[in-house]
């Protein structure tokens, strides 16, 4: 008896953990499916380096070049914001704290985390981007920058947490070690710990990058949307993913545009993915440099 | 032995689950009102419908989009009910209609009407349609080419897949492309948003989305309102239809009856259209 409920649950859990990977594929040959045809349609080379998305119109253009550089751009703003933010505070929280400031600090960070994304896209809308504005005298406030800043913040508590592991990982003899031998506190953090945490706070970085590459609704409401080849940062660019947002609802189901929206995503899908990978190496090799296995 | 049961099992599960998903789409296909078309239309049908079979329970109404063309081509195949358009049959349609012996008719059940708007902080108070047509296309940069102060001029226009965009590309742009550094904003809420917060910026919006915080301009010396819209003399304005085959009959009669009725007009105003009584 006892041995049939185990089976029983052995066999559920079994279907629950493979039906992620049902899901995936399931995601894949939809993207592939849809996606693929507008590189026929249009042209591998014109489709990812033409630089005109006009694409509703007679004759339409489906140059992704200025989607795919504004995403670029915003994702490298938003890194220049949140590694300093949250390996700043990581730090912070990991080594100088106190008990007192990390339980107060440690929740904190963590319901940053749980902000709704539209919450951020919203705040940035109507507080960021006027204010913004006003205090740079641009004409417009939604720009790449005010993009990078709201992916920045959203992308701290992940690249802060991840971070925060890492450094808790470092076995407490290397820094009684670096103490021992006389080294002050400055040192054995820069010399010390931060070395021996590197590989995992780059995978804390890299995954940040990733989660601020896929951000939809924030950039959607922030960024402005001009599909130009962004050459400043105080102008509004198009990321990839508010195309695809802001369009898929609207284009006819099977026409070269809705073929192209699931390219940009597929294209999308391949660059996380891509990030994910470099993260997951990256973690591996730390794992290993530490001895702690795999 | 155990093996090949448990593949048995998610086969079954799996051949269940699909036999479901089709037989549902069979299923739905009784006594059924399909509605195609327009995008624009598409906000009004879909609250019309959703009041229409609370009220008559017997009866499903399936509303898709697909745009104008698809709406009087399905008309036409006679693979839908009522054809949503945001514009009128053209001759060529209505020459294979006659071939397949459909006789297309328009009822307009609502007027779409396009403000341009302006901060409320800019001196520029009326523009002609070949002004903004400049504007949007990237001839004219400054306020002060159509009268205002030296100002740069902040483009905001929708997506390009949008009805609105759509309707203004149409009425205002003779469909020239707007100049690609133009803002493209998502919705007529953020259209409205974004010109209310930046100085220098020009934009267009549903009449509906008009409020203190914008400013809408006269077009062609001519105010956006109701009453101008139903009187044709706002030159962005433009009637929506349903196209039917023949006079409507049944069911389809009484849906389009009810988009007509009070209730349904009301329906249109609270999507930001403009009812026509």
């Amino acid at each position: 008896m006892y041995k049939k409920k185990e089976k029983i649950i052995r066999w559920v859990f079994t279907v629950l953990a493979f039906s992620s990977l049902l899901f995936l594929v399931g995601i894949m040959v939809t993207l592939f499916a849809s996606g693929l045809p507008a590189f026929q349609e249009v042209g591998l080379f014109e489709f990812i380096l033409g630089k005109e998305w006009y694409p509703t119109y007679d004759p339409p253009d489906f140059g992704i070049l200025p989607l795919i550089l504004a995403s670029f751009l915003v994702t490298i703003g938003a890194v220049l914001v949140c590694v300093p933010l949250g390996v700043g505070s990581a730090l912070f929280v990991n080594e100088l704290a106190s008990y007192k400031q990390k339980a107060i600090l440690k929740p904190i960070i963590e319901i940053l985390a749980g902000v709704p994304s539209i919450v951020y896209g919203f705040f940035g809308m109507v507080i960021v981007a006027p204010y913004l504005q006003r205090i740079l005298n641009i004409p417009i406030g939604q720009t790449a920058f005010t993009g990078s800043l709201m992916l920045g913040i959203m992308a701290t508590p992940t690249v802060c947490s991840i971070s925060e592991d890492a450094l808790s990982f470092v076995p407490n003899s290397f820094r009684e070690a670096s103490l021992a031998l006389g080294g002050n506190r400055w040192q054995t953090l820069t010399k010390v710990i931060i070395p021996a945490a590197g590989s995992g706070i780059s995978t804390g970085i890299i995954l940040g990058m990733s989660r601020a590459v896929g951000e939809t609704m924030t950039v959607l409401m922030v960024t402005g949307g001009a599909a130009i080849i962004p050459t400043s940062f105080f102008k509004p660019v198009r990321p990839m993913t508010s195309t695809i947002a802001a369009e898929m609802g609207e284009t006819v189901v099977g026409s070269t545009h809705y073929h192209s929206l699931f390219a940009i995503g597929l294209i999308l899908f391949l660059i996380t993915l891509l990030f994910n990978i470099i993260a997951e190496i990256i973690s591996r090799r730390y794992r290993l440099k530490l001895g702690l296995g795999r | 032995m155990t093996k090949l049961r448990k593949f048995n099992y998610l086969f079954v599960s799996m051949a269940l689950v699909c036999f479901l998903f089709f037989t549902g789409n069979v299923l739905a296909a009784d006594n059924d009102i399909v509605v195609k078309g327009s995008t624009t239309v598409l906000p009004i049908s879909q609250a019309c419908a959703e009041v229409f079979m609370d009220q008559n329970m017997d009866i499903n109404i399936s509303v898709q989009g697909g745009g104008s063309g698809v709406g009087i081509s399905s008309i036409i195949d006679g693979t839908c009910d009522i054809g949503n358009a945001s514009r009128p049959i053209k001759e060529k349609e209505l020459d294979t209609a006659k071939e397949k012996g459909v006789t297309p008719i328009g009822n307009v059940v609502a007027r779409d009407a396009i403000a341009v708007v302006v901060n409320p902080a800019n001196s520029v108070n009326e523009l002609t349609l070949k002004q903004i047509k400049a504007i949007y296309t990237g001839e004219f940069s400054n306020w002060s080419q159509v009268g205002g102060s030296d100002q740069e001029i902040v483009i905001i226009s929708r997506d390009s897949a949008s009805g609105t965009f759509e309707a203004f590309n149409e009425l205002a742009l003779d469909k020239e492309k707007v100049r690609p550094d133009a803002l493209l904003q998502a919705s007529n809420a953020a259209v409205a948003t974004s010109v209310a917060n930046t100085p220098g910026a020009i934009g267009y919006v549903g009449l509906g989305y008009v409020t203190s915080k914008t400013k809408a301009i006269e077009v062609n010396n001519v105010m956006p309102s109701k009453e101008t819209v139903n009187s044709d003399t706002y030159p962005l304005a433009r009637p929506l239809f349903m196209y039917t085959d023949g006079e409507p009959t049944g069911a389809v009669k009484e849906f389009i009856d009810f988009v007509m009725s009070e209730e349904g007009q009301k329906l249109v105003e609270e999507n930001g259209y403009i009812s026509v009584q």
